[in-house]
């Protein structure tokens, strides 16, 4: 099967045929990252614009690695000392980085549904790094490509999924993700922040911690974003934790060769005990590791390049 | 002025039950009942076979943006997208720079009318000084000075003991209250319906239920003070229950509902397009329904278009920071014959009764009829003709229009106000 898509935006849009290319290319430069040198010229001479309006470590050191080892070059735009500041539109930063002659931009935004607006302005391939409450494709990826190299076929696997879903894009594009990868997902925390609307995209929803993670294959934890939260939508941090903070006793429901991730950044002692976190069921900097082989997969194929390639390279 | 003899049409005017083909004539900008023979000699005629003369089309909620935010839209420019959608009478808002809260700002408004205006233009005052819902505007200054209701659109008066005040007062004198029902509390950051939609979408969501405690809320003070009050542009279906239950026990509330709320649902967002946001926003199938079935019944009294005109450049952002509003002015009578006529079987004269004399009976205005004595305000208009509506070629000073590029069936053709054609607009 050929490659044809120019901009990452969603999960939802993917088939299922593109997340297994994505993850097989991306499975490919593991390879090359555990090799002595690290680089290869696949996007030598492009230039690609990493637009983060919106806080970002992990996403953007892992975009910023990916071009790197891709030999492109990275323009960092920092939201603080743009335009942005100045009043200027995000049609016109992004037509300014275009005039540029940026090859490609990735964005991470507030606002939802930024990406694919920026992908009908721009002749550029547009990458998501997260927009708002919607999706973090990038990050559906590698959380997916990490559970399969725990448990092989996701199929048929049980994952929880628990925390703040209301406001959360990792959620979503997991949700899409993981059932077209034929994963049963459940999503358990507070009503208020677990509403019952999230079954139309196929996931069940539970706020009975216990019965969620029994028989979890997977459980992925999520921070409590308090930034996006007008109201608290639960009494106290003190009781969440009480009722759907991920302890010990907790993680005894799930099965035995379970695994525990969370997307970062944690909140140590909130929704997770600090002992978990570090534990030998955590994925946590895995996951972080094979972020950047899942972004170079994306800049690769998006810059108009072939799985096969890459994947014959490292056979 | 010379007389005017509008022959072969379909005469459709609610108020007087009429229906039919006909002439219809007009003499010193009122209608009547026949011209002498030498007046028929001497009037304007105009060819009418195949179109409807309906009463000039009323809406009471347009936002001309005049004084202050005239790169979106100004009197003269609302005024012409009026006349090109067949209406004669339209209502402003209040929510202009500076709001409109006060008699200066009210003369201002009422004299830009009388040089600019091409249909007749209605001004609000505010409830509460600067539309805050802290204090009262001088609600009998804003009457004396011209206007014909006071509201806080855009903003709803969230204190129930302000509110009730309001009410009692304005009272006092005829004065209409109209309200746009949205509890803030609820609605922090919403850009779209709360449900399966925004959830997907991953946009924060505005519940109905904002709208529901503020309609309901309304009905228990209309009902306490026995005082009037519109709710202004309903898109829940549970706020049509509530008022069908408050007017079948006789509280004095009425309400309105948009075209785009009988046209589209919240799946018109996903992708992420402006043009289809709006305050309050579109919401599911069953909502969308319920309003049409409210307006069929009688349960919403008129349609009125919430006109919220915005530049190309404001609204072209990232959905959450785009404003609300959108043009409808130029496309209501199309999307109204398509929705409520074709598609949910409306009589055509029920459909022009929700756009002419209800709309006219909700503030009280002396317009919305063709019975003879009444001012020759009229619409003529194919309700077949297939036409293209490029918003950017359109009236209004801006484009910010979810119709655009879409095909449409129903023109208007002429429009005239005190027997005077202003539409089609005479060369300058």
């Amino acid at each position: 099967m050929t490659w044809t898509r120019r901009h990452l935006i969603t999960i939802e849009e993917l088939s299922l045929p593109e997340i297994e290319q994505i993850h097989a290319t991306a499975s490919a430069f593991k390879k090359i990252l555990q090799r002595n040198v690290k680089k290869v010229p696949a996007l030598r001479g492009k230039t690609i614009v990493n637009l983060f309006l919106e806080p970002s470590t992990r996403t953007r050191m892992a975009f910023d690695m990916a071009a790197k080892r891709l030999s492109a070059d990275v323009i960092a735009f920092d939201a603080a000392s743009s335009s942005t500041q100045k009043g200027e539109t995000l049609r016109d930063t992004a037509e300014n980085i275009q005039a540029l002659n940026a090859d490609m931009i990735v964005i991470r935004h507030a606002a939802a549904g930024s990406p694919l607006y920026l992908s009908k302005i721009l002749d550029i391939p547009v990458i998501n790094a997260g927009d708002g409450s919607h999706e973090h494709p990038t990050q559906g990826l590698l959380d997916t490509f990490t559970m399969k190299e725990h448990l092989g076929s996701l199929k048929g696997r049980k994952v929880a999924i628990l925390g703040d879903i209301l406001f959360s894009r990792v959620a979503r594009s997991n949700i899409h993700a993981l059932t077209k990868m034929g994963a049963k997902v459940t999503l358990v925390g507070p009503s208020t922040l677990v509403p019952h609307g999230f079954t139309t995209l196929g996931a069940e929803v539970s706020h009975d911690l216990k019965s969620a993670l029994a028989d979890a294959d997977v459980v992925m934890l999520l921070r409590i974003q308090h930034e996006r939260q007008g109201h608290r939508h639960f009494p106290s941090l003190g009781e969440y934790t009480s009722m759907f903070g991920l302890n010990k006793t907790r993680a005894s429901w799930l099965r035995p060769h379970a695994i525990i991730m969370h997307p970062g950044p944690i909140n140590r002692g909130v929704e997770i005990d600090s002992e978990l976190a570090d534990g030998p069921r955590s994925v946590i900097l895995e996951q972080v590791t094979n972020g950047i082989a899942i972004r170079m997969a994306v800049l690769y194929l998006c810059a108009g390049h072939q799985p096969e390639h890459v994947i014959a390279s490292t056979e | 002025m010379p007389a005017l003899w509008i022959r072969n049409a379909r005469i459709v005017d609610p108020a007087s039950k009429r229906d039919g083909v006909g002439d219809l004539f007009a003499e010193d900008g009122r209608i009547v009942a026949t011209l002498s023979a030498a007046g028929r000699k001497r009037a304007k005629k105009i060819d009418a076979k195949g179109l409807v003369a309906a009463p000039g089309l009323v809406d009471i909620h347009v936002h001309f943006r005049e004084p202050g935010q005239t790169h979106k839209e100004t009197i003269a420019t609302g005024s012409r997208a009026a006349a090109a959608g067949g209406f004669t009478t339209v209502v402003c808002m209040p929510n202009t720079t500076p709001t409109a809260d006060n008699a200066g700002t009210i003369q201002y408004i009422l004299d830009a009318v009388r040089r600019d205006a091409v249909v007749k233009v209605l001004p609000t005052g505010c409830i509460t000084i600067g539309a805050k819902g802290d204090t009262l505007a001088p609600i009998g200054s804003l009457k004396r000075a011209g206007v014909v209701a006071i509201t806080d659109d855009g903003d709803c008066v969230q204190s129930n003991e302000l509110m009730r005040r309001a009410i009692e007062y304005a009272r006092m004198f005829g004065l209409p209250v109209m309200d746009h029902c949205q509890d803030t509390s609820m609605t922090e950051g919403a850009v779209m319906n709360e449900g399966d939609v925004s959830i997907r979408l991953g946009l924060r969501g505005w519940p109905n239920a904002a709208e529901d405690v503020i309609v309901s809320r309304n009905v228990i003070l209309s009902s306490y003070t026995g005082a009037h009050i519109h709710m202004q542009h309903i898109s829940s279906a549970a706020s049509v229950d509530i008022l069908r239950r408050a007017k079948a026990d006789g509280v004095r509330v009425t309400a309105e509902a948009t075209p785009h709320h009988i046209a589209f649902t919240d799946e018109a967002l996903a992708t992420y397009d402006p043009n289809f946001k709006m305050n309050p926003p579109l919401r599911t199938e069953a909502d969308r329904r319920a309003i049409i079935a409210g307006l069929k019944d009688g349960t919403l009294d008129c349609i009125s278009t919430d006109h919220a005109p915005h530049t190309d450049y404001e609204k072209d952002k990232e959905f959450d920071f785009a404003p609300n509003g959108i043009l409808g002015l130029e496309t209501a009578l199309a999307v109204v014959l398509e929705v409520l006529v074709r598609k949910s079987k409306f009589k055509l004269s029920h459909a022009i009764d929700l756009m002419t004399r209800r709309p006219a009976r909700v503030l009280g205005l002396p317009a919305g009829t063709l019975l003879a004595g009444a001012a020759a305000d009229i619409c003529l208009f194919d309700p077949e003709e297939s036409w293209v509506y490029d918003a950017k070629a359109g009236q209004s000073k801006s484009s910010n229009s979810p119709w655009s590029g879409r095909t449409l069936a129903g023109r208007v053709k002429t429009t005239i106000v005190d027997g005077r054609v202003v539409f089609p607009f005479a060369a300058s």
